[in-house]
């Protein structure tokens, strides 16, 4: 029997307590979701070697896994507070995919803002969730997709009104715990950004230690005229658990979507960003950054469609890969027939810290229109060992020295992100502790003031 | 305070130190000169710590700590600080965080504790001023996109914060204008005192003009040939090296 066989054939079992304890039957809009999703991954099995978008990714620690669903959201306010983020933010959380009103903070939304569980918008209006809810994602994208649709029953639902400026950060966070048995979820995240609205969105995947789950999120954006969204993904979830997830974005007239895909942890983590950008004037700006160590294998996967004229997108991804970690970058851009006047611009610089450590890179570009501009580039060295010298003749140790100058080539993307929590975390999980890094551009300003 | 003695040094198979000695003693100043690809670089860099160079015999003490066994950082931490004949950029890490970086590993190296912000700006400013520099310099990268007198000026910049107890520097005059000049010989000049040694090397009298050394040497092919007092250099200006490979062969 194939590995999805045994995984569906397991799953089954696994679900029949879902179906059994239910108190009220799903509508029927789900069930038939449910079945395209079950059937359509059955269909398309695990990917393999042999399929183009996973060829340097294998997904055994998956598909031969054996993983229960979460059956309870019990953990830990301390340890939570511990692994989140130390933000004001407004808070939506999760357990192993299982949402935890405990651990959530939704108290005093502004007007206009709505930020709930995915279970809970489905037993309030299930027809306002129908409409949107897998229709960027759909089920054909992927098996993972597939998988989620056939198994999503929670998730994050997030509505922002037209002209709504939310100030507070939206944080997602899901924490992965240390289960005798392994368990997955398959988490959505459904985030509809109306006209002129602004919102910074964080989705936070973190756990304990020895935690060796398995996390399928599906996401979709949707992006009305003028929105303005900015869209973090911080991994830094143990170093044995395995992540899939896709988001899934839609951009109308003039909107502009952030995306911030920062990777520290897991074992196994697979992510896809896909952008339409449907109307003149959308602009999607791509900054990642992976630090991969130990044997972590990091995948990204961007696709940003060009459907229209005027429109821009911008990506930088840097990789910084230690040991015997492997990391994968496959960017593209697709540029419609249609669509002059367009501006792509990507870039993929990877730091190998070992010569173990292994990356396989290619950005694409797909190109049917002829009055566009467009560059792309990729790039893979090491750190300067010149440099490296020159530091410690300053009296800078070492494991400093070579921290500093990691730090240094992720950069160009870590200066884009205005969130300082996520800053501190890059730069401790790359460099360890520096000495005051942060506050010292302010004390120039100061200095600079007082010179002139 | 520094000693070497009798130093073999081999590079990827050429030796190119053989046999060199040199004492300095605190309150000196050293200028060495001598044809290019003569060892100068290579000397001040194995003192500096550089690992592509293979010591193969002699020794290299600093206050009596044998220098050869200390790490490239303890070297620095314990007061001997090279500056660069082509100091490197580094991009990504800004000047500022450098200076406050190394000044504190030095801080820490001592027992000290970290040097409280605005103490830290004030001393900068100080420096900066000295060496009449912007204010901008701390914000950019170290040295990325520093013309080459910047550059010098820079590694000039560090050892005022750091004040090493032996300075070593390696042409710091070259690609400098007359007034850079100046000013790198006052920032030079002002390290100087009874507990502090510089070593610096150089090719043009220029800079004995404004740094006064106490002893001049002549490095020809990996030896002392020649050693005297300041002299010694306005005679190597007006008569070149040939006489002394010859005097040094005979
Ligand atoms: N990494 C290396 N590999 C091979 N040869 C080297 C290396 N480093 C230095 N050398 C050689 O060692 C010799 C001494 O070089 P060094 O830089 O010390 O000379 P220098 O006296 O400083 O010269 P200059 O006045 O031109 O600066 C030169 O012949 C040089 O080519
Ligand atoms: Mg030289």
């Amino acid at each position: 029997m194939s590995a999805t066989h045994t995984f569906l054939n397991r799953l089954e079992e696994r679900t029949a307590y879902r179906r059994e304890s239910a108190a009220t039957p799903e509508p029927s809009w789900v069930a038939a979701r449910r079945q395209a999703g079950a059937a359509r991954f059955e269909a398309l099995g695990f990917p393999t070697k042999r399929d183009e978008a996973w060829k340097y990714t294998d997904v055994r620690r998956i598909s031969e896994g054996d993983f229960a669903l979460a059956q309870d959201a019990d953990f830990s306010p301390t340890t939570a507070a511990t692994l989140g983020l130390p933000l004001d933010a407004i808070r939506l959380s999760f357990v192993d995919g299982v949402f935890s009103a405990e651990l959530s903070d939704m108290a005093d939304l502004p007007a206009g803002l709505g930020v709930e569980p995915l279970s809970k918008a489905m037993s309030t209006n299930h027809e306002a969730v129908g409409g949107s809810l897998g229709r960027l994602a759909g089920v054909e994208f992927s098996p993972f997709t597939a998988l989620n649709t056939a198994l999503a029953d929670e998730g994050a639902v997030i509505r922002i009104g037209s002209g709504v400026v939310v100030e507070k950060p939206i944080l997602v966070q899901f924490f992965s715990r240390a289960n005798a048995q392994p368990v997955m979820s398959h988490p959505r995240v459904l985030i509809e950004a109306g006209a002129r609205s602004q919102a910074t969105i964080i989705e936070h995947y973190v756990g304990e230690a020895e935690a060796a789950n398995f996390t399928n999120v599906v996401g979709e954006a949707l992006l009305e005229r003028g929105a303005i969204l900015s869209h973090y993904i911080l991994q830094e979830a143990s170093l044995q658990d395995a992540h899939i997830g896709s988001l899934h974005i839609d951009q109308g007239r003039d909107s502009r979507f952030t995306s911030f895909n920062i990777n520290l942890g897991g074992a196994l983590v697979r992510n896809d960003l896909i952008s339409d950008l449907n109307a003149e004037g959308a602009e999607a700006n791509y900054y990642g950054l992976f630090f991969a160590q130990g044997r972590q294998h990091v995948d990204n996967h961007t696709l940003v469609n060009h459907n229209a004229p005027h429109t821009f997108s911008n990506e930088n991804y840097k990789g910084i890969l230690g040991d015997r970690a492997r990391g994968v970058f496959n960017g593209k851009v697709i540029v419609k027939r249609d669509s002059q006047k367009i501006e792509a611009h990507q870039s993929n610089a990877n730091l190998l810290l070992s010569d173990r450590a292994e990356i396989d890179t290619k950005p694409e570009l797909e190109i049917y229109a002829d009055d566009v501009k467009c560059s792309h580039g990729a790039t893979t060295g090491q750190l300067d060992e010149e440099a490296v010298f020159a530091l410690r003749t300053r009296g800078i140790d070492e494991q400093t020295a070579r921290g500093l100058l990691t730090l240094a080539f992720a950069g160009e993307v870590m200066d884009k992100v205005t969130l300082d929590t996520v800053a501190e975390r890059v730069e401790r999980a790359v460099a360890g502790k520096l000495p005051e890094r942060f506050n010292l551009s302010d004390l120039v300003d100061v200095a600079t003031a007082n010179q002139a | 305070m520094l000693e070497v003695k009798d130093l073999h040094v081999t590079v990827e198979g050429n030796e190119i130190l053989k046999g060199l000695s040199l004492t300095v003693n605190a309150g000196e100043v050293h200028a060495i000169m001598g044809p290019n690809g003569s060892g100068k670089s290579t000397l001040s860099a194995v003192i500096a710590g550089k690992e592509d160079y293979e010591v193969t015999s002699g020794s290299i003490t600093f206050e009596g700590r044998d220098v050869l066994e200390m790490e490239i950082e303890e070297r620095a931490q314990a007061g001997l600080l090279l500056g660069f004949q082509y100091p490197v950029e580094i991009p990504g890490v800004k000047n500022i965080y450098l200076l406050k970086a190394a000044l504190n590993a030095q801080r820490k190296a001592r027992g000290e504790n970290e040097i409280p912000a605005p103490e830290f700006m004030k001393l900068v400013r100080e420096k900066l001023a000295f060496m009449k520099m912007d204010a901008s310099f701390l914000q950019r990268a170290v040295n990325e996109g520093f013309s080459g007198g910047e550059k010098k000026r820079n590694e000039i910049l560090q050892m005022l914060l750091l004040e090493p107890k032996l300075a070593m520097l390696d042409e710091i005059d070259s690609g400098l204008d007359i007034d850079a000049m100046k000013i790198v010989a006052d920032g030079v000049n002002s390290l100087r005192s009874e507990e502090r040694a510089v070593l610096m090397v150089t090719h043009y009298q220029r800079l004995l003009d404004y740094i006064t050394p106490d002893y001049v040497h002549v490095l020809v092919d990996g030896r002392i040939a020649k050693s005297g007092d300041k002299s010694l250099a306005l005679e190597l200006e007006s008569r070149g090296y040939e006489w002394v490979l010859e005097e040094s062969a005979a």
